[in-house]
């Protein structure tokens, strides 16, 4: 039981520092504003989520799982807020989205 | 198994640092500067738990707060040009 833990732990953590790097590398490389921000959602949710799930696991059942837990639905529940801010605020000053023009079939 | 995971989240922290040093717009950076506050949470908690010592996590609760507070301050500061209300 304690392996399987373990291992689900292992596979959690290595997940979320994937996903962390996916984002980097999108946040990095992606051409648009509103596009790195999609990108940077991933490791807001996702990435954080498996980290902080793979310490969980790690921690077993104490004090700092409940301390882990309540960093995570901080995390769940500013991230959107903020995300949704800064697009708001981005839309509002006149940053229009790059929109790549379809090409005529006609 | 800690370590690879600070690894990941080291990268992705100099990505996103690389993203705020050179952003076009200022919503760029704001976003970058946001995510890596993030990040530093999931570091400092995994610090924690590398080093043995998981009272780290009462710095992660924390600095989950004053990233939060500090993206929605620095907004309102960059629309309106003041912080304080009205």
């Amino acid at each position: 039981m304690d392996l399987i833990v373990y291992y689900a732990s292992w596979a959690l953590l290595s997940c979320g520092a994937f996903l962390c790097a996916v984002g980097g590398l999108g946040i990095l490389r992606l051409p648009d504003f509103y596009s790195r921000q999609h990108a940077a959602g991933i490791t807001d949710t996702l990435g954080s989520a498996f980290v902080l799930i793979g310490l969980m696991l790690q921690s077993g059942f104490s004090l700092n799982a409940a301390k882990l837990v309540m960093i995570l639905i901080f995390l769940i529940l500013t991230s959107p807020v903020a995300t949704h801010a800064i697009a708001q605020a981005a839309r509002q000053s006149g940053l229009e989205p790059k929109v790549v023009a379809e090409e005529d079939e006609a | 198994m800690f370590i690879a995971a600070m690894i990941g989240v080291l990268i992705t922290m100099l990505m996103a640092l690389v993203r705020a040093l050179s952003g076009p717009t200022v919503f760029d950076r704001i976003l970058a500067v946001n995510m890596f506050g993030t990040k530093t949470v999931l570091f400092i908690a995994v610090l924690g738990f590398l080093s043995g010592r998981p009272e780290f996590l009462d710095l992660a609760l924390v600095y989950v707060l004053i990233n939060f507070i500090g993206t929605i301050a620095i907004l309102k500061f960059v629309r309106f040009g003041k912080v304080e209300t009205a």
